[in-house]
């Protein structure tokens, strides 16, 4: 039977198992939302482009699927840019479809026209512009299987608006093979053989796990590997949830504000086991005082990775799990007593650490602990940019993969909200949490209609300082306290805001209403609830490395 | 640094230089010469790359390379016994006086005149990058109006080829 292009695209989303789509209509794409009006595919609109990316990142990082958000071309297009970038530097499969003017209407800087493909040349994995639309099915086919496989990533389908209007045959391919795409799963052997003799000699070893372990779900290998050679395990920040956050072998997370066990142990090192990390430099500082006396393994399934910022002395090309699998078979337990007697004395001496929640101002730390006793460690946390997420990564303690959402690579402000959305659409059988900053909850606050509109019951915990906290940190450590531009005191009442918007509000200014309202705020099943915590406003994020320095040289506080 | 010709197979499709060219100047990578053509499969462009990098360098200029989807296959020949070719045309000044003496570089070169006007002549030249410099370095003294080169294309010699890795 002959189909339309936008037939053929929304029957290709089902047969790839599409349950959602976070979007927003336009121009370009009229075709295809007629279609979905009538399609079982759930569409969410979002009150913004950027907040259909995010979300749809968001649901990706929940569930391992891939997320898919469409916009119509030009502004709608790039308004998913940020989006896009942030999927491309934390490794998420996203499709994005755009629509695109008329293929006679290409090039000649026609109405919401825009080279989105050019546009996203750098920050996708690959893209399309699909200009015949007998290559649609398979175009839609081969995004999927590029975002999905080796080493994820998003992919955009760019699609003039007739194409989606013209008639075709429809065939949906049943497989797909792209010459020049072939990603390696299996470690080899020899390499791994060579990892396990190291493993076995070293005497100060440590497992470096980042967000690879979680895309490859190579959490229970990990935790084995971990067990079986009685090894410590650091995470970076993506790695948060691939290895228990309370197991007796776990150090927290590494790097510029990491735990100072953490970066002790790798700088005392005498082998780091690279599992899915890329030696980004907030994990590193300076990369040539990285581990120095550490012989490196580095596990990664995209080649490019290896010597891309430090040099390995035992490389593996392959997928976590797959060559975690393989790796346990050849290692066996040694005690390594003054080891981990030396890690067991760095976490006593200099645990995690905010003075405790003593003055009559709320802490901010706090209200994360709090957050954490209160949903059992169980919640999925999200978090925008800044120190909300560095308190949110340092105290909430990660047992599970997909429970800690965050734009690590780009640093995007304003993806939390979104992608708390795009979690709880795709997991409602959790409580989601978007630990937020009064700065970062305003670059897409807009999305509380959303939220609202589709019933979900994010809670969105504002750690409000009334400042950009992390930047302001940065000019009180680094620039002589010159608190330039990072005022936000004239930010609009956070519980007025969520009321108007058909939302719950929720404030706490005293140390003591935390637990009420979070207990308030867990009550609510039907809407999103905003809870303004007014917490101490220049509270600081430590330990901390300095930008581009040496890891166990940390600022652990400043005096008052 | 060390020069390095590289042969990239890609698909010959719309934008794939577009994609080689960013991927070259977001990463900080130098391209000291590139051409592209169609191959003996129509489905297929070779590009030939001079590449001025250290062994790292050259390394991750590689891998990111074949992250590209549309490159099928990327061969460092810059070891390998090969034929290299470049191709120029330099219009060069030539009047009554100097006439002969670069009639005498050309024949030495093995080029051809191609173009012979009032006051200049277009010299046509292949072979190596270093003949090619040989040469316009000996007609700069007469004064070159305009050069343009192709830049190089290699080929293994023997049976050994680059081949892509379709069907």
């Amino acid at each position: 039977m002959e189909l339309s292009g936008a037939e053929i695209l929304i029957a290709s989303l089902e047969k790839e198992g599409v349950e959602v789509i976070f979007g927003y209509p336009g121009g370009a794409v009229l075709g295809i939302y007629d279609v979905l009006f009538s399609s079982k595919i759930r569409h969410v609109l979002t009150r913004h482009e950027q907040g259909a990316a995010h979300a749809a990142d968001g649901y990706a990082r929940a569930t391992g699927k891939p997320g898919v958000c469409l916009a119509t071309s030009g502004p709608g297009a790039t308004n998913l840019v940020t989006g896009i970038a942030t999927a491309y530097m934390d490794s998420v499969p996203l499709i994005a479809l755009t629509g695109q003017v008329g293929t006679s209407f290409l090039g000649r800087d026609s109405f919401q026209e825009a080279d989105i493909t050019g546009i996203t040349l750098p920050i996708t994995k690959h893209n399309f512009l699909v200009k015949d639309v007998k290559n649609l099915a398979r175009t839609i086919k081969e995004a999927f299987y590029i975002a999905t496989t080796g080493r994820p990533g998003p992919v955009l389908i760019d699609l003039p608006k007739d194409v989606t209007g013209l008639k075709t045959e429809f065939r949906y391919p049943q497989k797909v093979e792209i010459a020049g795409y072939k990603p390696i799963y299996a470690g080899h052997i020899k390499q791994i053989t060579e990892a396990a003799e190291a493993i076995e000699k070293a005497q100060r070893p440590v497992i470096y796990a980042g967000g690879g372990v979680i895309l490859s779900d190579a959490h229970e290998e990990l935790r084995e590997l971990a067990e079986k050679a009685n090894i410590p395990v650091t995470c970076t920040l993506m790695g948060l949830g691939g290895f228990p956050g309370t197991h007796s072998l776990s150090l927290g997370m590494l790097g510029m504000h990491g735990t100072v066990v953490a970066n002790y142990a790798i700088q005392s090192s005498d082998l780091i086991v690279t599992i899915g990390a890329r030696f980004d430099d907030r994990v590193t500082g300076r990369t040539d005082t990285f581990g120095p006396n550490a012989k490196i393994i580095h596990i990664d399934i995209d080649p490019a990775e290896i010597g891309k910022n430090v040099c390995a002395d035992i490389p593996i090309v392959g997928d976590a799990k797959q060559v975690l699998k393989v790796l346990n078979h050849h290692v066996k337990f040694k005690e390594r007593r003054g080891w981990i007697d030396k890690i067991e004395e760095w976490k006593r001496d200099f645990a995690l650490s905010y003075g405790g929640q003593g003055s009559d101002v709320i802490k901010p730390q706090y209200v994360v602990e709090q957050i954490h006793e209160l949903t059992k460690g169980d919640a999925i946390i999200v978090t925008e940019v800044g120190q909300n997420q560095m308190w949110a990564a340092q105290y909430y303690k990660f047992n599970t993969p997909r429970s800690f959402l965050s734009s690590g690579g780009l640093g995007t402000m304003g993806y939390g909200f979104p992608a708390a959305i795009g979690a709880q659409v795709a997991r409602p059988d959790k409580v989601v949490f978007n630990i937020a900053g009064d700065g970062s909850i305003q670059m897409n606050i807009q999305e509380l209609a959303t939220a609202v509109a589709e019933k979900l019951p994010v809670k969105v915990a504002i750690l409000n300082n009334q400042y950009l906290g992390m930047v302001r940190q940065w000019q009180e450590l680094f620039y002589e306290r010159r608190y330039s531009y990072v005022n936000m005191q004239s930010a609009p009442d956070f519980v007025k805001v969520a009321e108007a918007y058909g939302a719950v509000g929720l404030r706490a200014t005293k140390p003591e209403e935390v637990r009420s309202v979070l207990e308030e705020a867990m009550k609510v099943n039907d809407r999103p609830v905003f809870i303004d915590f007014r917490v101490s406003r220049e509270e600081n994020v430590f330990p901390m490395v300095p930008a581009n320095g040496v890891l166990d040289k940390m600022i652990l506080g400043v005096e008052e | 640094m060390k020069q390095h010709t590289l042969a990239v197979l890609v698909k010959n499709r719309p934008g794939v230089l577009a994609r080689i060219a960013g991927l070259y100047s977001r990463r900080g990578f130098n391209i000291e010469s590139l051409t592209v053509g169609r191959t003996e499969d129509p489905r297929v462009s070779r590009i030939t790359m001079v590449v001025e990098a250290d062994e790292m360098t050259l390394e991750q200029i590689t891998k990111q390379l074949h992250k590209l989807i549309d490159v099928l296959k990327i061969s460092d020949i810059t070891h390998e016994d090969m034929v290299e070719r470049e191709l120029a045309l330099i219009k060069v000044n030539a009047d009554k006086n100097n006439r002969s003496d670069i009639l005498q570089i050309v024949g030495i070169f093995r080029a051809q005149i191609v173009d012979v006007g009032e006051k200049s002549v277009i010299i046509e030249v292949t072979g190596s990058t270093h003949k090619i410099d040989a040469m316009v370095n000996l007609l700069a003294p007469a004064g070159i109006r305009e050069l343009v080169r192709t830049g190089k294309v290699a080929m293994i010699r023997g049976n050994k080829a680059v081949k892509p890795p379709l069907d």
